[in-house]
């Protein structure tokens, strides 16, 4: 009795002690430079937030995520600073921790669950993730080693498999293919592997060269990774099984940008967010002229939507040089489909948040982008996704000045790869007709998931799809069963 | 890495390079594009296949220099590797026998005429091409066109060489000469397929729709990656808004907004002026 009175006292005063907040560049200074907003922990703000964790004996927050990390364990290895062994622990079921400690919303996954979180502030698990991997990045690049974590290099023999779209389901399929031995190919159309986490989330939320070490990590797993590949093109899903392949997995995203439709969208200075970030992030237009790549640097920019890749795009604006950022917003701050994080730092950063509103024209002069006329929105009835219809206000138009607009308003299934494939059974939507506990589609040896399943969604559901499907394809090409 | 085999200098400014590249070679068929990267911190700009050879594994790209990726490009020498090279992408041509076809190409838009006219010719076509340039030494591929033709016609702006004038108005003289019903002024072409700087193209859309003779253009349009994902390379073919890439990069000459492709490709110019005068800058300092 006694002893658990003592253990109950320790918990409370675990939980007593605030979350640790996370290191950040100022928003003055960052609002001008590509680097990092959130420096990442210390060594003594990693322990700090690990001891919160009060180890419960049925962990909630493991459910919460989406790749079954085994979060618990991970965090007392952190306590005991036992780092190797703590990044191996998540790397158990995680090829991608420093990305994942980045950029997933952990505010709806794991540290949702978390138990502390109903009464106080959930345990930081995210930021324990990105901490563990940083530091092994650290260690390496001390001692002069820049690529890869581990230098044990794995050979596979079982059988060929390849993967389409090198973001986070292909990559993360690869990852759990080549641990059970078998030979991945992953084929990526861009020059550079990575997907979304290369040409669509901004240097500053997830630098480049940490992904670019995940990569290298895998190809120190003896993943092979063939740039320049158009499936569909290069080569097609046919080529790939008369070369031997036994299981396909299509990653390819959703990769298909939405426009709005309305009046003066092909104007110059209209950019789909897609072409917008690909020009700042993969082709690097922030360093023009060093780097070759343009990208026009607007002093008035308005972007239109939402989500995350809204907010990155508002927040590059501000970093090209821009005077004003409009954010421009059908619904309320409530519906945003953002990171609260990332609307934060918005916020922070001065980005100018038109709520309800909607653009319904864009306006030109000798064929740039001058204006852009809004209407006013309120918000009706809750649609079918439950938040609630915006509708507009009749007669509220009004026009602001701008020279750039970003159309971020979400994308679509691209069908470069999805047409040519005969028999593969699509949605009424375009996106293709998987299974979503086994990625199988309607063709045999044929495994899909990601965006190009779901729509466009989460780096961490994509890694969860690809990663029930490396389990899967292992069950097929073991059994033959489909 | 995709190593260049051979180059040649077609004419001032404009080259062709025979490239190392297996997987392409194989797919390639008429009217399809490739990007290329040259190097690390480089653009990815589209070329057109301008030949392929299957068994070999190698293709043919000729660039027009006009800025600092394609005077890098030119810069590189036989053995020289370009760093990226992503294809065949777009739609090929449509090739069947449509009887008689107009292939019409302008400038550096010469070396893309030259695998439809020839494909089309295999297809049983009665060609008839119609290629020009500035002057004289400026017409590059003429011995090439000429063995896939039936008719053969060379313009020159400045009239140093065959018909002094754009092909556009060779084109319409042609068509004049060819009326196969007067009073409705149609023609006995069936078809006609034109390739070179968008004014050209207007202009040859222009003549053609007179004469209720359907016309294909090849679009070049700024673009990113090629796939579809970006929509830099969007048109307006139709009313409708198209992307380059993944919807062409042929479309109905008359059917194409013009006005509306050129003022996109002038997007950067500025930028491709300053990027183009610091490289020139850094050559001379370097020599």
């Amino acid at each position: 009795m006694v002893a658990k009175s003592e253990s109950n006292k320790k918990r409370t005063k675990k939980v007593r002690i605030p979350r640790t907040s996370m290191p950040e560049q100022d928003p003055g200074a960052r609002k001008k430079n590509f680097e990092e907003v959130a420096t990442g922990y210390t060594q003594e703000d990693a322990l700090l937030e690990a001891s919160r964790c009060i180890q419960c004996k049925n962990p909630t927050c493991i459910s919460g995520c989406p790749v079954e990390i085994d979060i618990k364990s991970f965090i007392k290895l952190i306590t005991e600073k036992k780092f190797e062994e703590a990044l191996e622990k998540i790397r158990e079921k995680n090829t991608l921790p420093a990305v994942c400690g980045r950029v997933c919303p952990q505010e709806d996954q794991c540290e949702k669950e978390c138990i502390l979180g109903i009464r106080y502030e959930p345990v930081a698990i995210g930021r324990l993730e990105r901490y563990v991997a940083d530091r092994e990045l650290k260690r390496l690049a001390d001692q002069g080693k820049e690529c890869a974590y581990s230098e044990v290099t794995r050979k596979c023999t079982k059988e060929k498999v390849a993967i389409v779209g090198s973001g986070p389901a292909g990559l993360t399929c690869a990852a759990e293919l080549s641990k059970k031995g078998y030979r991945v190919t992953i084929f990526e159309a861009l020059h550079k592997a990575g997907g979304v986490l290369v040409y669509g989330i901004p240097e500053f939320r997830l630098p480049k060269d940490i992904v670019q070490k995940e990569i290298d990590y895998l190809k120190s797993m003896d993943v092979n990774i063939s740039v320049n590949a158009v499936i569909g093109k290069t080569l097609t899903v046919e080529d790939l099984i008369n070369d031997g392949f036994k299981a396909i997995f299509i990653a390819t995203g959703a990769g298909l940008p939405h426009f709005m439709g309305i009046p003066g969208e092909n104007l110059n200075g209209v950019y789909s967010a897609n072409e917008y970030l690909t020009r700042s992030n993969l082709m690097k237009a922030y360093k023009f002229p060093e780097c070759d790549t343009p990208i026009i640097r607007g002093k008035n920019v308005a972007v239109v939507g939402g989500g995350n890749v809204a907010m990155d795009s508002a927040r590059t604006a501000l970093r090209l040089g821009a005077d004003h950022v409009y954010l421009i917003y059908r619904r309320g701050e409530a519906e945003m489909p953002a990171r609260n994080e990332e609307i934060k730092h918005a916020r922070e950063e001065g980005i100018d948040f038109k709520l309800l509103n909607n653009p319904v024209e864009i306006m030109g002069r000798d064929g740039w982008v001058d204006k852009i006329r809004l209407i006013k929105m309120k918000l009706g009835e809750p649609d079918q996704s439950g938040r609630r219809r915006p509708v507009p206000v009749s007669g509220s138009e009004y026009d602001i000045d701008v020279d750039v607009v970003i159309m971020a308003i979400g994308q679509g299934p691209n069908p470069l790869l999805t047409s040519r494939i005969k028999g593969l059974k699509l949605n009424s939507r375009g996106y293709i007709d998987a299974d979503p506990e086994t990625g199988k589609t309607s063709l045999k040896g044929v495994f899909a998931g990601g965006d190009i399943v779901t729509g466009a969604a989460t780096v961490i559901l994509a890694m969860g799809a690809g990663r029930k499907a490396a389990k899967h394809i292992d069950q097929y090409i073991r059994t033959g069963k489909w | 890495m995709f190593k260049i085999i051979s180059k040649e200098e077609l004419a001032p400014g404009i080259t062709r390079f025979d490239v190392e590249a297996m997987l392409v070679a194989r797919k390639a068929r008429p009217g399809q594009f490739v990007i290329i990267r040259i190097r690390e911190g480089g653009e990815r700009i589209p070329l057109t296949i301008a030949a392929y050879d299957r068994e070999k594994g190698i293709i043919s790209l000729v660039s027009l220099r006009v800025g600092k990726s394609t005077a890098l490009l030119a810069g590189l020498r036989q053995g020289d590797n370009i760093l990226d090279l992503v294809g065949p992408l777009g739609n090929p041509s449509e090739i069947k026998n449509f009887g008689r076809v107009i292939c019409v190409g302008g400038g550096a838009g010469i070396a893309p005429v030259l695998p439809i006219a020839g494909a089309l010719k295999d297809a049983g076509n009665h060609v008839i091409s119609i290629i020009g340039s500035k002057t004289e030494g400026m017409l590059i591929l003429e011995d090439e066109m000429r063995s896939v033709s039936d008719e053969f016609y060379i313009c020159t702006d400045d009239g140093s060489l065959g018909y002094k004038g754009f092909v556009s108005g060779l084109l319409e003289e042609y068509l004049e000469k060819n009326l196969s019903d007067v009073k409705r002024n149609k023609t006995n072409v069936d078809r006609c397929i034109a390739i070179g700087p968008a004014v050209m193209m207007a202009s040859v859309a222009k003549v053609t729709e007179k004469y209720g003779l359907k016309t294909i253009v090849s679009l070049n349009s700024i673009m990113v990656d090629g796939t579809g994902m970006c929509g830099a390379c969007r048109v307006e073919v139709g009313g409708k808004t198209k992307f380059v890439c993944v919807d062409g990069p042929e479309f109905d000459g008359h059917q194409v907004n013009f006005d509306l492709l050129m003022s996109r490709q002038r997007i950067y110019c500025k930028q491709e002026d300053t990027c183009y005068d610091l490289y020139k800058e850094e050559c001379r300092h370097k020599k």
